[in-house]
């Protein structure tokens, strides 16, 4: 364990020896890693094979990673995307309809909510933000219950209002926002006012085209926070119609279902869409997740 | 009239900020009131009745909240013990020059947290069958051990439990050490090295210390993400009612009683006291680790 501590000194040195006297170690830290990133890899091979195989054989015998091409077909694919029956890809689209309307807002509200924290000075500021840090600290499972009770008596349960409204101003997204203004200078804004921009305009067409890379980043990170949410749609939701994905795949795996050949290629292209995205915006999907780290 | 309200630069702020203040009063403050009132409350449909401190002082002697407890308070600590340490020695190891394929090794890591905790639920809870078929009987069969029944039996299903987030959040919180070790300046090192250090002395007294904002924000998110599991356990146990309450948590019990059971007051209660409870000890561990001394 000491040999690996040490390693992240060695850093920055440019000593020539030194990497021909630590190649068996690049070899050993490379094995590792490689063995690592198997192992946690495993569950998501084991997932593909288990998508060709029969649903109802996979839950019987426990997913495992064998392969027997006799055992295998593209059946439930054909099924996922023939089936009428089958409501999957309404579940889909409901999740991208929730998905995009719930991030369009989320980062329109937030951004506008961050540009009045960053780039003015009003009475109340200070204790306004202190509410933004403290709904950031409660964690959502505390507050379910209360809030079910909320968005039904505004007669918003069972529609997308009611899991979109509660989170348009979401305090994780405002306190991101408003790190990235604070490193704009307040000039820029006092050199619209002065060229007879209103308030407004200066924030629509000055400040919204600068924060982009900062969109970037908060866009993916809710994207995939609201693509995978269970707990609160669940609660919201009631007619099958509505569900979403992560809703509509836990109601296929009750022990009376008879739809286990869509349950684990429902699985599979469930994930796919966020790792599309990650793969092409992996940077963004960094700067985003070590967003709140770095400032300590 | 209105070209004066634009260009009204006392009014703006307010203006911008209102989006948060609404959903903050009607989103989090109003239920938040509620759920305190609630909690002093017998609630029945069509009446409600103040009860004192009843519910509170049920919920000591209920057996099973205290196995809900119990469950959450370990699920947290093992988290704490296994998603810190070893993640910041992965992430030293990643940093340095010996290693070899950064890029892809990071990204392999991350993949696991880009898959919703449903997809997440469905491979492990087949993945850890009970039959000797399944993949982790046919693995611990390599070490000449018998199949476990994983998810009827409390230790096994705890396991289940901490591989699965082992699994998703290893990758995470070793971005956000990475994120952390790019800040240490690498004249610290190099002057260590000048005056001797040897690689556990730099690692000991410079990578650590370096390392605690970090280190103390992972600290407090994993605190309350601990204490809050619940999305886990019910997608693994298939539901909410988990064999003897093996998978039972603090969230899951406030859900059985708000949601299966209807009793809002005594689910209100469940909340607070997670409330109190993750509070304390972040309040607690930011005190020990000396946050408030450096504020004031």
């Amino acid at each position: 364990m000491q040999s690996n501590m040490s390693l992240n000194i060695k850093r920055g040195t440019k000593n020539a020896t030194d990497s021909s006297k630590n190649s068996p170690i690049k070899i050993l830290i490379f094995i590792f890693f490689a063995l690592m990133s198997v192992v946690l890899l495993i569950p998501f091979y084991s997932l593909i094979i288990s998508t060709f195989k029969d649903g109802a054989t996979v839950i019987g015998k426990g997913m495992d990673v064998s392969i027997k091409l006799s055992e295998m077909s593209f059946k439930n694919y054909i099924l996922v995307f023939t089936t009428e029956s089958s409501r999957y890809f309404t579940w889909f689209f409901n999740s991208m309809f929730l998905t995009i309307a719930q991030v369009a807002l989320q980062l329109f509200i937030s951004a506008f909510v961050s540009y009045g924290f960053a780039m003015y000075d009003f009475k109340g500021k200070n204790f306004l933000f202190i509410c933004v840090l403290f709904v950031m600290m409660v964690p959502f499972e505390i507050l379910m219950l209360p809030l079910y009770s909320q968005i039904n008596n505004m007669h918003l349960t069972n529609s997308y209002a009611g899991i979109i409204l509660p989170s348009i101003a979401n305090a994780g997204t405002i306190f991101f926002f408003r790190q990235y203004l604070s490193g704009i200078p307040r000039d820029l804004v006092e050199a619209g006012r002065i060229d007879g921009a209103s308030e407004y305009g200066i924030f629509f067409r000055i400040i919204l085209p600068i924060m982009k890379p900062s969109f970037a980043a908060m866009a993916i990170l809710n994207t995939m926070g609201s693509w995978n949410n269970l707990l609160w749609p669940l609660l919201v939701l009631k007619s099958s119609g509505k569900f979403t994905l992560p809703i509509g795949l836990n109601t296929l795996m009750t022990p009376y279902g008879n739809n286990y050949n869509l349950l684990f290629v429902g699985s599979f292209i469930m994930i796919l869409p966020i790792f599309i995205l990650f793969l092409c915006f992996q940077k963004y999907f960094v700067d985003g997740m070590t967003a709140g780290a770095v400032k300590g | 009239m209105i070209n004066k309200f634009i260009y009204n630069k006392k009014a703006a702020p307010y203006v911008f900020v209102l989006p948060f203040i609404l959903v903050f009063l009607i989103f989090f403050i109003s239920p938040m009131a509620n759920t305190i009132i609630m909690s002093f409350q017998d609630i029945l449909p069509g009446s409600r009745e103040f009860i004192g401190a009843k519910n509170y002082a049920k919920l000591l002697g209920d057996k099973i909240f205290l196995v809900a407890l119990w469950n959450s308070f370990k699920y947290m600590a093992w988290t704490l013990i296994l998603l810190i340490p070893i993640p910041m020695i992965l992430a030293c190891i990643i940093n340095s020059k010996l290693m070899v394929g950064r890029e892809f090794f990071k990204s392999a890591l991350y993949l696991p947290a880009l898959t919703s905790v449903v997809v997440a639920g469905i491979i492990f809870r087949f993945a850890f069958g009970e039959q000797a078929t399944s993949l982790m009987n046919q693995f611990v069969a390599l070490f000449g051990m018998e199949p476990f029944k994983w998810l009827k039996n409390g230790t096994t299903g705890f396991i289940v439990l901490l591989v699965l987030a082992c699994w998703r959040w290893t990758g995470v919180n070793m971005l956000y050490f990475l994120s952390g070790l790019k800040n240490i300046p690498v004249e610290l090192y190099e002057s260590a090295k000048i005056d001797g250090a040897t690689s556990w002395q730099s690692f000991r007294y410079i990578t650590i210390p370096q390392l605690k904002p970090t280190t103390i924000y992972v600290l407090t998110i994993s605190v309350y993400a601990g204490l809050a599991m619940f999305t886990e356990s019910y997608m693994v146990f298939n539901g909410n009612n988990s064999p003897n309450n093996i998978g039972l948590t603090i969230v899951g019990y406030l859900y059985r009683q708000g949601i299966e059971k209807n009793a809002m007051g005594y689910a209100s209660a469940v909340g607070l006291v997670l409330f109190a409870i993750g509070m304390g000890i972040n309040l607690l561990q930011l005190k020990l680790n000396g946050t408030f001394d450096k504020e004031v």
